[in-house]
């Protein structure tokens, strides 16, 4: 099954590079470098995904005890904090020819980073916790913890950066989009939405063949 | 199920086919143990044998990764609260808070256990363990037997059906030991189960109606105490947990 | 009601604790006054940059101590195996959550306190003038602060690297928090109340509520160590 996986996502993928370069247009206002979008905005998205994972397998780790819900959890974070590199990563490669700098204090950029050290911190803790039964419970309060100061995260920042000016957006979004671009920005999402499953997949096997290697 | 059930009633402790494996390591390979209420047991082994696992577990502060622990009536992972609340363990540390007065460590305990006493009670108690010149006294000006007599009193407080206690001989001189040994008589001798872990042949020996010793992560040994010596016991001790590596 | 009496004698036997070693409060006050000179010595060359930054500065001084004393919430209970005696006490295991959260909450008010006069004399903020509005954002800001921080303060406990792992766990989580509280601090400071911060506020109040309430649901996962 796995293997089947595999290659959906190699084809995805080739799907979404073939999109991404070839189909959609260059963009008129910022030219060639505009196409890390389709690469930075799926990554973020699927980087939610996974910490929606996180939090319900903790949640779960929490209630049941049960150790498969844990190696959902680890290995979600673990491709989760994977992906938010990559939209951190792909927005700075995207900011230096556009604002000239690396880094820019920007809302979303901001709350990602955040969110990226939320999570190096879930991974810590795992790592430092000798028992694998106390890291388990620990992680998944960190977890949970992370999970729900998401939105938190997300207001504070944006209103941060918006000065003296009530809220009014959710989320400051891209203004409507010609279809060509929505169905580039899709397909990539599939795509690494696939590359998630294919990852997480894997390294939940590897968990479980761990643990059986030393019962 | 009905037979079942009364014969977990006949228990205070069962344990069947316990296993406990840590980092990797199995401490507890196949442990089966049924002890009858008013009975005291004595548990010798090695270091690393796996006395302080076992404890442990029946204490609800671990979990076996396999088999059944049930204490008291309850099952000591699915119904710990419920172990707890009719169950005392005593290891080496006395639990207490050294900037506390005596009293005030016995009040700590007993409202946190939600059965707040007035101080009346609670200098009964320090009395009974000879500990009352003391009340007002801070822990930290306490000796380790004063802090181990302090643990009993606290344990009389809770009024547990069963007590678990690990090395409670241990850093006690002579008199201490003696008054602890004197302790668990009258615990016994009122119903209560006991369950200790040693390593001295002479001290718990005493009061104990068995000997089970623990090697290789399962019990070699379960004889009854009335007929043994201490120098029988530390015979039988040697030749069978003399391969603990 | 025992839930809440339990809670309470967890609050009584750390003020007690605390009120005859002393050692929490007298440590936080020199750390404080310490934290002052830094900020003078780094900052203090322009009065009107240090007068902007008072805001940030206050707060930077609030989580530096709030770090050190949070980080020593359960240091007496790794004596004694009294963490082994929490546990094993018989009922719902959230009110000695509640009890040390409590207990955190007033010495880290108590320091902020001592530190808003440290900051009034030393860096001649008028907190006076301000104080009711200025009070609220600071407790609102606090009980956050205090409830993630009592939490992750249990499970660092016993993990080695604690000192490391505590502050790298509690900060990212409590940006929402710092950021909430400096933004409505400056609308008291500069004197325009709290009615444009609303948000902000709300903002405090949910994050609280979030974080109290895993507080509850998660102490007794922690508290098996």
């Amino acid at each position: 099954m796995t293997r089947t996986l595999g290659w959906l996502v190699v084809l995805a993928l080739v799907a979404g590079l073939v999109m991404g370069f070839l189909v959609a247009p260059r963009d008129a206002a910022q030219g060639n470098v505009q196409r890390i979008m389709y690469v930075h905005v799926p990554s973020v998205l699927v980087a939610y995904l996974a910490f929606a994972v996180v939090l319900l397998a903790s949640i779960v780790y929490l209630t049941t005890r049960r150790e498969s819900a844990d190696r959902i959890g680890h290995a979600s974070a673990e491709v989760g904090v994977l992906f938010t590199g990559i939209t951190i990563a792909s927005g700075a490669i995207w900011g230096k020819p556009t604002w000239g700098t690396w880094w820019t204090w920007d809302a979303r950029l901001t709350s990602v980073a955040v969110l990226f050290v939320m999570y190096l911190g879930y991974l810590l803790v795992r790592g430092m916790v000798d028992d694998r039964e106390r890291a388990a419970r620990y992680s998944a309060v960190v977890g949970i913890v992370a999970a729900l100061d998401v939105p938190l995260v997300h207001f504070s920042v944006y209103w941060w950066r918006t000065l003296h000016q009530p809220p009014t957006m959710l989320k400051p979004g891209p203004s409507a989009m010609p279809g060509v671009f929505v169905a580039t920005l899709l397909v990539n999402l599939a795509a690494l939405a696939l590359v998630y499953v294919f990852l997480v997949t894997k390294r939940v096997a590897l968990l479980r063949r761990e643990e059986e290697a030393l019962a | 199920m009905s037979r079942f059930d009364s014969m977990m009633a006949d228990f205070a402790i069962q344990i069947s086919a316990l296993k406990k494996i840590y980092g990797g390591r199995p401490i507890l390979s196949d442990v089966n143990l049924a002890i009858r209420p008013g009975e005291a047991v004595a548990l010798l082994g090695a270091n690393g044998a796996g006395k302080t696992t076992l404890l442990r577990i029946l204490a609800t502060l671990s979990r076996p990764s396999r088999g059944t622990a049930v204490v008291a009536g309850h099952d000591c992972v699915k119904h710990a609260e419920r172990v707890r609340e009719r169950v005392g363990f005593v290891a080496h540390g006395a639990w207490v808070y050294e900037d506390l007065t005596a009293l005030e460590n016995l009040k700590f305990w007993t409202t946190l256990s939600g059965r707040p006493m007035s101080a009346e009670t609670l200098r009964v108690a320090l009395t009974a363990v000879d500990l009352d010149r003391f009340a007002h006294a801070r822990v930290r000006t306490f000796s380790v037997g004063m802090k181990r007599r302090l643990a009993l009193a606290r344990l009389t407080l809770s009024h547990p059906r069963v007590i678990l206690l690990d090395e409670p001989f241990a850093g006690l001189d002579q008199q201490a030991g003696k008054w602890v040994d004197e302790y668990l008589a009258a615990f016994k001798a009122g119903g209560g189960t006991v369950l200790l872990t040693t390593h001295s042949f002479g001290r718990g020996l005493g009061v104990a109606d068995r000997i089970v010793i623990l090697a290789g992560g399962t019990v070699v040994l379960d004889t009854p105490a009335a007929t043994l010596s201490p120098d029988d016991v530390r015979r039988l001790y040697e030749a069978h947990a003399e391969d603990e590596a | 009601m025992s839930y809440a009496r339990r809670a309470w004698i967890v609050l009584w036997k750390d003020a007690l604790a605390e009120r005859r070693s002393k050692e929490a409060l007298n440590a936080l006050f020199f750390f404080t006054l310490l934290l002052l000179f830094i900020f003078q010595f780094t900052l203090g060359g322009d009065r009107e940059r240090l007068t902007d930054a008072l805001p940030g500065l206050l707060w930077l001084g609030f989580v530096l101590s709030g770090l050190v004393g949070l980080g020593r919430a359960f240091l007496t209970e790794r004596d004694h195996d009294c963490w082994e005696g929490l546990l094993l006490s018989p009922g719902d295991k959230s009110a000695i959550y509640l009890g040390k959260l409590a207990g955190n909450l007033l010495l880290m008010l108590l320091v902020e306190a001592i530190m808003l006069v440290l900051f009034g004399v030393f860096f001649n903020l008028d907190v006076g003038r301000h104080l009711p509005a200025l009070a609220g954002v600071v407790v609102l800001g606090t009980v956050g602060f205090a409830a993630v921080g009592t939490l992750f303060a249990a499970m660092t406990a016993q993990v080695r690297a604690r000192e490391l792992l505590f502050p790298v766990l509690l900060l990212p989580v409590l940006v929402p928090v710092l950021l909430g509280s400096v933004k409505a601090t400056e609308a008291v400071l500069a004197g325009e109340g709290l009615g444009g911060v609303t948000h902000w506020l709300k903002l405090l109040a949910a994050a609280d509520a979030v974080y109290v309430a895993v507080g509850v649901l998660t102490f007794d996962a922690i508290l098996e160590g």
